[in-house]
């Protein structure tokens, strides 16, 4: 393993540790001082410095990543995924900062191991840079858009914190809101069994290999690396030992795509229904001792904050960085690419959410409602437009 | 019909709160915290709604308007993301047939609905225009009332007013005047503006923050002006070009006034086995990694009197690559495609079929070629046909598809010393055919003898006149959301009303550093500590506000 590699697993652990510390904190005894007041304890003093340590080590596979290959490594999925967790963790130190609050930790801080997580299920060796992207407002633009995604994340760590303090998620009937949170926590889950699943698969070099007709109704071959469950159009199995695919797909459909597609949502629907069958309790109520003792106002103020602090620095590189690049790159500041018009996405939905907040009935749930929707946009365009929509043009 | 506050300030029709005393003249018994959006002052939109302009004006005005033409935006942008926008479809398709066939129904139906061509449809430029307008009229209805309220506010403050703040207290202090001196120094030393009336203490701090959003409107404003002088002729150019190497050609969109050679191609791949990037390589789907594609060029000018005979003169170079345009004049050229290994030249050689000799040969430039062709044995080949991308058409003729040299064919033509006719052969790309009218024998035979390749540039040409005014506008932009959102608009209110100490405080934004800073008062001084009154407020959803 590369030193860069090195680095980032023991960031990775330095994260998972600094969780256990923060969740300690908000559900461990309080500590009394000389007067008899309650001051909390050291816990979260802990758990901030260990995240800061994590940070360092992640900054330190930043670095020597970008050493070796010669430019910021932020140029493909893994590396992106990889760098929006830093940048994420990075926020949280920011903001932690300014509010010490020991939960905001125990949220974000797994979010930015499952992005690392993720990351990794992409191909994580160096790739040569294309040369439009051979300039320094690579650096410039992905860099301070980074940045900014992380610290938005933030304002949906805070969100989703402020939902789990506020909804009663104990009741019999599913509402709306219930649902919500539900859906959050599948969509997490989702994202750990599908890491877990395709490492696994990984770990034991599983491989299974087709001949088939593409949609030019050409012969060719393709990989998969988890078992096929949807096979290739006209597929015929190479390699021997491997499960037979049970449905075949069309030649439009992207098969393999499909088939992943399917291993993550059923091996997280797996896990939380088995999760839910052995607590017999909403996942939600899960993570409620941990969110027990927050003021809500004030999630909804570090939500806000973060947005706040977030969306200016999200419209410089998100979008006038990148018009200038697009300028020169492209010939043209702004082309209606499907990245461009998420970016802009991203930036009217954060813009609406400010102006809905100039209206006090929509602060509060309704607002880390928008901040969970915000960070899925984030998302969509993290991962949707760069693996489905992108793909059908010549540069991604 | 005017309001008088019982302070003597005569407030306008609309007013919420006395511009002056501040106290609360919409719901004076009310105990609700104020709206302190706009300092409760009267606004346009308020006051008139009689008149059409008024119902148009209070129609923009409304911040729940804007938001929907937001999210009117939001949705249809990301509509038209879901399958390629008209000018990302493949050079040569029509829309009509390529989206059914591409995406089938659902094609169909975004092809129907013109989703495929959304971003220049006029109801996209208009939700963007509504965009505009709203933003306008918000931002004047606003501005205005709110920069007098806020330059005309006394230090005094109505008893109602303090109270009916979210941070809100009263204590009793052994000293008052020296308590007032020690928050005063506290504060002084946070760097806020203290102003002192009747022995009150009004403590603010970047108020110049509120305007951050009337900036960066103001901002958002021209860039959008700027963005629609583009349909003003001479504003914008954006044509392509090909440059064969070697070539030169008038540059598209300057009319006349330049011309560009393309003096050599250089194309680069990555090394398959860089010891860096090779796992890399292998592991991507990508079958090629180009490196670096460039053009050198040079930049000429005709001179001298118009007419057949101008020179050209040349005015400068510079090797063009993605990433380094060539500027010059108002326009840009830029490396954005290339096409690699074209045919340039074809070169045959002819058979006389009764001494098996050859009898000459000659070679064709594919871009420019000659009528006829002198053998070393006295005879000529003449060209009867040049088809640069021979296929055969429906009617089973010959024909070009354009004049690119990608399939070339020819059908030469030369006399028959025998017959006194003339040979017809058809040749092309493994194709040699004897055409002849009547089918008769032709003595001469053709063969292909090789070929030379050159490489092609694509170039863009742009002019775009209308960035100076989009640079203004987003860095007026930038700096109005920096001066908004980077720093908040506080006030704390020190009052003496019977006997007691009143505090009261309030920000446009984040309520846990003002905490902070009337904390560091009542640690020093006797006051104690207020309280947060939006912890007890549970009627969030009555609050009507701004919109
Ligand atoms: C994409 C377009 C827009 C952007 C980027 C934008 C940006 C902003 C920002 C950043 C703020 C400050 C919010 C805060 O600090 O809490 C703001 C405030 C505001 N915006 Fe916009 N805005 C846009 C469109 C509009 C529209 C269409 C309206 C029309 C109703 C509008 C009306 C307002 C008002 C009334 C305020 C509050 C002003 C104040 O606090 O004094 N904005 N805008």
């Amino acid at each position: 393993m590369s030193l860069s590699m090195i680095l980032l697993t023991i960031a990775f652990f330095f994260y998972l540790v600094a969780t256990v510390l923060y969740a300690v904190s908000v559900t461990g005894r309080k500590w009394r001082n000389k007067e008899g007041r309650v001051t909390g304890n050291n816990w979260g003093l802990f758990g901030y410095i260990t995240a800061i340590g994590g940070l360092v080590f992640a900054l330190g596979y930043f670095v020597t990543r970008w050493i070796t290959v010669g430019f910021a490594p932020v140029s493909n999925m893994f590396e992106y995924l990889t760098f929006f967790g830093i940048t994420l963790s990075l926020a949280f130190v920011i903001i932690y900062g300014i509010y010490r609050s020991n939960v905001l930790g125990v949220i974000t801080l797994p979010v930015v191991m499952l992005m690392i997580g993720y990351a990794t299920v992409f191909v994580t060796d160096y790739q040569p840079l294309q040369p439009a992207l051979q300039t320094y407002w690579l650096e410039i633009h992905v860099l301070t858009t980074g940045l900014a995604q992380g610290i938005l994340a933030v304002s949906f760590g805070a969100g989703v914190i402020y939902l789990l303090r506020t909804i009663d998620l104990k009741g019999k009937k599913m509402t709306k809101r219930t649902f919500g949170v539900e859906f959050i926590m599948y969509t997490f889950m989702t994202l750990f069994a599908f890491i877990v699943l395709t490492n696994a698969f990984n770990a034991f070099g599983y491989e299974a290999q087709f001949a088939y007709v593409n949609e030019f109704e050409e012969p060719a071959e393709i990989i998969y690396d988890l078992p096929p469950i949807f096979g290739p159009n006209e597929g015929e199995l190479l390699s021997s030992d491997r499960m037979e695919p049970w449905f075949e797909m069309p030649d439009w459909i992207d098969s393999d795509s499909l088939n992943t597609t399917a291993w993550a949502f059923g091996s997280g629907l797996v896990l939380f229904g088995a999760v839910r069958l052995i607590t017999r309790r909403r996942i939600g109520t899960l993570l409620q001792p941990f969110v027990k003792r927050v003021n809500p106002d004030l999630m909804d103020e570090i939500s806000y904050r973060a947005i706040a602090i977030g969306f200016p620095l999200f419209a410089l590189g998100g979008l006038v960085f990148a018009m200038i690049w697009a300028q020169i790159a492209w010939t043209r500041f702004w082309g209606w690419d499907p990245k461009e018009v998420w970016a802009l996405i991203t930036f009217l939905f954060y813009a609406a959410y400010l102006h809905l907040r100039l209206n006090r009935s929509w602060q509060g749930e309704p607002s880390a409602w928008l901040a969970v929707v915000g960070f899925a946009i984030i998302m969509i365009n993290l991962i949707f437009v760069n693996l489905v929509i992108a793909g059908l043009h010549s540069y991604a | 019909m005017n309001k008088n506050c019982e302070c003597g300030r005569v407030n306008p029709y609309g007013t919420e709160v006395c511009g002056s005393c501040g106290k609360p003249l919409a719901d004076p018994d009310s105990n609700r915290l104020l709206n302190m959006r706009y300092e409760g002052a009267a606004r346009r939109s308020q006051i008139y709604s009689t008149s059409i302009i008024d119902k148009i004006w209070n129609f923009f005005s409304s911040v729940k308007v804007g938001i929907g033409i937001i999210i009117v935006t939001i949705i249809a942008s990301s509509l038209g993301t879901i399958f390629p926008q008209e000018m990302f479809m493949p050079p040569g398709e029509t829309p009509e047939v390529y989206y059914e066939e591409e995406y089938g129904g659902l094609g169909q139906v975004y092809y129907a609905l013109g989703l495929h061509n959304m971003y220049g449809s006029w109801w996209y430029m208009l939700l963007i225009a509504a965009l505009g307008t709203s933003i306008i009229i918000a931002s004047i209805d606003r501005f205005f009332p709110l920069y007098k309220a806020l330059k005309s506010q006394r230090v005094t403050r109505h008893k109602s007013f303090m109270k009916r703040q979210r941070i809100f207290g009263t204590s009793r202090v052994e000293d008052v005047d020296h308590t007032f001196q020690a928050a005063q120094d506290i504060l002084k030393k946070k760097r806020y503006n203290i102003r002192e009336e009747n022995g009150h203490i009004l403590a603010e701090k970047n108020r110049w923050a509120r305007w951050g959003p009337y900036v960066n409107h103001i901002g958002l404003i021209i860039f959008l002006i700027g963005a629609s002088l583009r349909f003003f002729p001479g504003m914008y150019v954006d044509e392509n070009m090909w440059v064969r190497e070697g070539e030169t050609e008038v540059v598209p969109g300057t009319s006349g006034d330049y011309y560009v050679e393309n003096q050599g191609f250089t194309y680069e791949e990555f090394d398959e086995d860089d010891e860096i990037f090779a796992d890399g390589m292998e592991a991507s789907a990508a079958l090629q990694f180009e490196e670096t594609f460039r053009t050198d060029a040079v930049l000429y000018r005709p001179e001298g009197p118009l007419g057949v005979d101008q020179e050209l003169e040349e005015v400068d170079r510079h090797p063009i690559e993605v990433n380094d345009a060539f500027h010059f004049d108002d326009y840009t050229l830029y490396q954005v495609d290339y096409k690699l290994d074209e045919l340039k030249e074809l070169s045959f050689e002819v058979e006389d079929t009764e001494t098996d000799e050859v009898v000459g040969s000659f070679t064709v430039d594919l871009n420019d070629p000659d009528d006829t062709y002198a053998l070393d044995n006295g005879e000529d080949v003449r060209i009867n046909s040049y088809f640069p991308n021979f296929y055969m058409n429906d009617e089973n003729m010959p024909t070009t598809e354009n004049d690119v040299p990608d399939n070339p064919a020819f059908i030469f033509e030369m006399a028959n010393p025998d017959t006194e006719a003339l040979d017809h052969t058809f040749l092309g790309i493994q194709a040699n055919y004897n055409v002849s009218p009547d089918q008769e024998e032709n003595r001469y035979e053709f063969s292909l003898d090789g070929f030379d390749t050159n490489d092609l540039t694509g170039l863009t040409v742009r002019k775009d006149n209308t960035i100076p005014y989009l640079s203004v506008g987003g860095a007026i932009f930038l700096i109005g959301l920096v001066q908004g959102s980077y720093w908040p608009h506080r006030r704390i209110w020190l009052q003496r009303k019977d006997g007691e100490v009143w505090l009261a405080a309030h920000t446009n934004k984040h309520w846990a550093p003002l905490k902070k800073d009337i904390d560091a008062i009542t640690k020093e001084t006797g006051i104690t500590a207020p309280r947060d009154q939006i912890d007890d407020e549970y009627e969030k959803g009555e609050d009507k506000d701004n919109s």
